[in-house]
């Protein structure tokens, strides 16, 4: 049996005695004797370390790891630089608490304090606070963020991912809050729509930059739109495509929001993953969760604290805006690391190779009949393209090449390229496309 | 300390990516950022000198005693990081085909068996990133419940109110109001006034057992059944499982509905303030509700069940936290049903040595057995020497113990809540108890000396009024 | 503790000035910015809200707590004190000077104390 405790039978008895019972068992004593499992859960026997690695690495193995992926659709593949993994799995970081004890948590809240600093100058939004759990609950506390006692409806784009979509309805549900969506045109949000669609009750409108379907949406018309019927503008946005696109606050957004797993994060099945929030000053301390400031100390020094405290669940209780206790603190640190090893050209680098290589594919593939673009906007990494043929047996033949094609949507398929991705991978798709459907 | 920004030298990088072996794609100017973009410029050499720098300035359970009372810090087992490190589960899209996944599948599934037996649940879903969401999807159950059977009227939560605030914060993001009843003198529930508080247009009781006083509500069947009888469901917050796992089964208590912490009672690493896992059982009148996908088996192969017609929706994209609901997989296999038991009696063992030893000198909340944590009051010292629970945390810092959970639970004053979990030698324990008494006796003679403190640490207290009234919030 | 005269008193800690029949101005009382300890922020309403005596019209925090400023009248809101949001210090420092909340129109009000009133239920609350 696996054992993490370090007292032996000796020291135990000596509590015992010391607390003056006899037997472990005697510890349960208020508890209704038929609540007491007799044997233990009916679960398998424990096992040792070596046992336990066998067991786990076999399934490991029945997973099939893609050696090129050209899937994205919310869950990027981007080059994780070895420093990142280097520094987040040092232990100190990776056992500690939160930082409720300011003096022996410096380096936590240190490393959130720039963290929430490179998100502000990614998104070039007022305040960013510690994270949240993903892109997709980011932009669902977004959106209530928004509401007050007069507009409580949320238009949200159809071209938005269908994850974040499905959990901003589920918490609008919650809460007793509409939500409609705003229908797309071309694959781009239809903002004459939005037009007709918003009054004097609507909270916000959330529109994704780049969208689902990789396109590039009018991200400063959407906000004017929005706020000239004094709806707020809640923006998700790819934080690789913010380095090189208009930023939120560019675009006027009052909200930036978005997943955050692109910055150093393994795509890892879907989690943990990373949802950045950023406000203007206006909104700021409406922003959920945690939040570090600088400050200083007793003696004058520099320090960090967790503040703006009396905004969240431990205090205001039922009065809170938000019941999040915990961010993503570790993921948060991922992020901010690997903002710092790739520096303002590395990000850009990675943003415009992103770009370069979805445009060479998409050409490419653009001279197989029946590949063009779907639709005509510009686009970052991703684009949708038709498919002539069955999309089943096409990603079959490419899984059966080591490739993970591109992801069937309901006009096509969705492709994804990123810095990974060369240009002989992306000849040897071609190829295969065309043997398969050409 | 400086800050990354302050380091950074123009024209430092790292030189990370290789040329573009495409024609380069342009944007329209319209698209294009005109904002600069000033991350820093660093080195890898400062980069890694650094954090450091920061690690040196953080606390973790390898640098000592962490007897957070509520947060279950128990040692993090290494086994856990090295298979979250495989590529095999690390380098898996979320939206992979599920006959290319099986593995990871397979995870969820056995998690979801074994956890289901240790709650006493019929299924469960991993999908909420931590306890908080885990109690919102819980509640979500519940209210889909009552809107299922049409019963409309249904808007109330009851909370204790010795609960931990993201309990009646999560009613309200429910939609629900929360009713708040006041605990016995014993912190437990008090029977009469849960029910007069009961009636038709309550949706349900959130509760969590041991309570946060770490006390065992001995008259819980009586506690489920009073809600039961008036059509309302049971919520466990699972917070303090630790107690009692693989002892007692929250199902067989009453409980309608769980979530765990699995990053307290089953050892998956806090991270600094995540990421954990809120994973969230429910009995199997529950389970349409369940968020999508549920993962099931057809053929002997797994699949992801996305047809669920009355499933609440998602809480999250994708499946959660996998890589953490795998080192939690880890654990439990690798403790098994003799040890998962072991651990809950030894937490209680270790919790209750501590607690004798303690009461030498502090005044203990609540007299008797406790489970595995308990509260200690430091009321009449603040009001006879104005050495408060503050002080005394402060003073353990410089001791390298980090200080217990302070002033919780509410309906305690000056409450100091001690956790040392069952990973912790008696001998820890031993020089743990000399610190806290020698902190105590060397306070009552000499209470200024205590309000000085800690003088060992990166920094001294902070001025968290400034903080709060004029926030500087980025660099 | 020094309550002045002129001023009335709730039960809940604040002190009201009547400007004329039917307004009047609401701050906090020295006894209250005392047991808050620092205050670092203050949620007020907006201008033109109606109010109903008794109910939370805004809260004061501190860096630990949150605490509800009450209507002690009915009436409608017709000016907030917004320096408060930039010094939240001034309801510490000059708590009888910091008002809050100017309401008109005031129809119903709670019962209140006078000085000296006020001054005896502080004295049984300590």
């Amino acid at each position: 049996m696996g054992s993490y405790i370090p007292s032996n039978e000796t020291q135990r008895q000596e509590m015992l005695d010391a607390i003056g019972l006899a037997k472990v068992d005697e510890l349960y004593s208020q508890v209704p004797s038929d609540l007491i499992l007799s044997g233990g859960p009916n679960i398998p026997e424990g096992k040792s370390e070596l046992s336990v690695s066998r067991l786990m690495s076999k399934m490991a193995e029945e997973n099939v790891v893609f050696p090129s992926v050209f899937r994205g659709a919310g869950a990027y593949r981007h080059y994780i630089p070895s420093i990142v993994n280097a520094i987040v799995s040092k232990e100190t970081f990776v056992t500690a608490y939160t930082p409720y004890q300011a003096e022996i948590s410096q380096g936590i809240l240190q490393s959130i304090f720039e963290y929430q600093t490179m998100i502000c100058q990614l998104t070039g939004m007022e305040t960013a606070n510690a994270s949240v759990y993903d892109g997709a609950t980011a932009a669902a506390e977004a959106v209530a963020m928004c509401r007050d006692r007069k507009r409580t409806k949320a238009l949200v784009s159809a071209a938005a991912h269908p994850d974040v979509i499905e959990t901003i309805k589920t918490y609008c549900w919650a809460s007793d809050a509409e939500v409609e969506l705003i229908p797309v045109k071309d694959g781009v949000t239809d903002l004459a729509a939005l037009e007709s669609m918003l009054d004097a009750g609507t909270a916000c409108v959330y529109i994704q930059q780049p969208n689902y379907y990789g396109l590039l949406e009018d991200g400063e018309k959407a906000g004017e739109t929005a706020h000239g019927q004094g709806a707020k503008y809640v923006m998700g946005v790819n934080p690789i495509a913010a380095a090189i696109l208009k930023t939120p606050a560019e675009c006027g957004a009052d909200i930036a929001v978005g997943e955050g797993q692109p910055l150093g994060m393994p795509l890892s099945f879907g989690g943990p993953y990373l949802g950045f929030m950023a406000a203007n000053k206006a909104m700021t301390r409406k922003l959920p969760g945690r939040i570090v400031g600088e400050t200083k100390d007793s003696n004058g020094e520099r320090a960090f604290v967790l503040t703006l405290q009396a905004r969240e669940q431990h205090i205001r209780r039922e009065k809170a805006s938000s019941n999040i206790c915990s961010n993503q603190a570790l993921c948060a640190m991922t992020a901010a690391v690997y903002m710092a090893a790739m520096g303002p050209d590395g990000m850009k680098e990675a943003a415009a190779q992103s770009m370069s290589k979805a445009h060479y594919l998409a050409s490419c593939l653009g001279k197989i009949k029946g590949f063009e673009l779907m639709y005509k906007g510009e686009y970052f990494h991703e684009f949708v393209t038709g498919c002539p043929c069955d999309s089943d047996e096409l990603l079959k033949h490419l899984a059966s090449k080591g490739i993970l094609g591109g992801l069937p949507v309901s006009d096509g398929i969705l492709w994804c390229t990123t810095e990974m991705n060369t240009k002989e991978e992306m000849d040897y798709l071609i190829s295969l496309v065309k043997e398969v459907c050409g | 300390m400086d800050l990354l920004f302050e380091k950074s030298i123009r024209g430092r990088s790292c030189s990370l990516l290789p040329k573009c072996d495409v024609e380069a794609a342009t944007l329209s100017k319209d698209h294009m950022r005109q904002k600069e973009l000033p991350l820093p410029q660093l080195s890898e050499n400062d980069l890694s000198r650094h954090y450091s720098a920061l690690e040196r300035r953080t606390h973790g359970v390898n640098n000592g005693f962490y007897p957070l009372g509520s947060c279950t810090m128990k040692y993090n087992p290494k086994i856990n990081e090295a298979i979250a490190a495989l590529p095999g589960f690390t380098q898996i899209h979320p939206l992979q085909p599920d006959d290319t996944v099986q593995g990871s599948l397979k995870v969820l599934h056995l998690a979801e068996k074994y956890l289901c037996e240790i709650t006493g649940m019929g299924a469960m879903t991993f999908q909420p990133a931590a306890g908080a969401h885990g109690e919102l999807t819980g509640v979500m159950l519940i209210k889909k419940y009552h809107e299922v059977r049409k019963d409309v009227g249904r808007k109330k939560i009851i909370v204790p109110d010795s609960a931990h605030g993201t309990n009646p914060a999560t009613a309200v993001m429910a939609g629900m109001t929360v009713v708040n009843i006041p605990s016995g003198s014993d912190g437990c529930v008090d029977i009469e006034k849960l029910k007069e508080a009961v009636g038709e247009d309550t949706a349900g009781l959130m509760l969590t057992n041991p309570n946060t006083l770490g006390i065992f509500e001995k008259d819980i069947l009586e506690i489920t059944k009073i809600v039961h009888d008036v059509g309302g469901l049971v919520y466990y917050d699972g917070a303090n499982l630790n107690a009692i796992m693989g002892v007692v089964r929250p199902g067989d208590m009453g409980f309608d509905c769980v979530h765990l912490n699995l990053h307290k009672t089953f050892s998956t690493p806090h991270g600094g303030g995540g990421p954990g896992s809120g994973a969230v059982g429910c009995k199997d009148f529950l389970t349409p509700y369940l968020p999508k996908p549920h993962i099931g088996v057809c053929d002997g192969r797994y699949e992801q069940q996305y047809d669920c017609p009355q499933s609440i929706g998602k809480v999250k994209a994708f499946n959660g936290n996998f890589l953490v609901t795998l080192r939690a997989l880890t654990y439990i296999i690798t403790l098994g049903s003799e040890g998962i038991a072991d651990a809950a009696k030894n937490a209680v063992l270790n919790a209750n040595y501590l607690m004798k030893r303690l009461g030498e000198c502090y005044c203990i909340a609540n007299e008797g057995i406790c489970m595995h944590e308990f509260v200690m009051t430091l009321e009449k010292e603040a009001k006879e020497k104005g050495v408060t629970a503050m002080d005394i945390a402060k003073a353990l810092l410089d001791k390298g113990i980090h200080p217990p959970t302070m002033y919780f639970p509410l309906i305690v004053h000056e409450a100091l809540m001690v956790e040392p979990t069952e990973t912790e030698g008696k001998e820890v324990l031993d020089e743990a108890a000399e610190a806290f008494l020698s902190i105590y006796r060397q306070a009552m003679e000499e209470p200024e000396w205590i309000h000085h403190r800690p003088t060992h640490t990166p920094i001294g207290r902070p001025d968290e009024v400034a903080a709060a009234r004029h926030p500087v919030l980025h660099y | 503790m020094n309550n002045p005269s002129n001023l009335k008193y709730t039960k809940s800690h604040e002190w009201v000035e009547f400007i004329g029949e039917s307004t009047a101005k609401i701050g906090l009382t020295d006894f209250a910015q005392e047991s808050l300890g620092s205050l670092v922020f203050v949620n007020l309403p907006e201008e033109g809200d109606e109010v109903t005596v008794g109910e939370s019209i805004g809260d004061v925090e501190s860096v630990k707590a949150v605490s509800d400023v009450y209507a002690p009248c009915s009436g409608a809101v017709t000016a907030v004190n917004e320096e408060l949001l930039d010094a939240p210090e001034l309801m510490n420092e000059s708590p009888y000077d910091a008002w809050l909340v100017e309401l008109s129109n005031i129809t119903d009000q709670e019962e209140l104390l006078s000085a000296d009133e006020y001054e005896a239920l502080c004295a049984k609350e300590e």
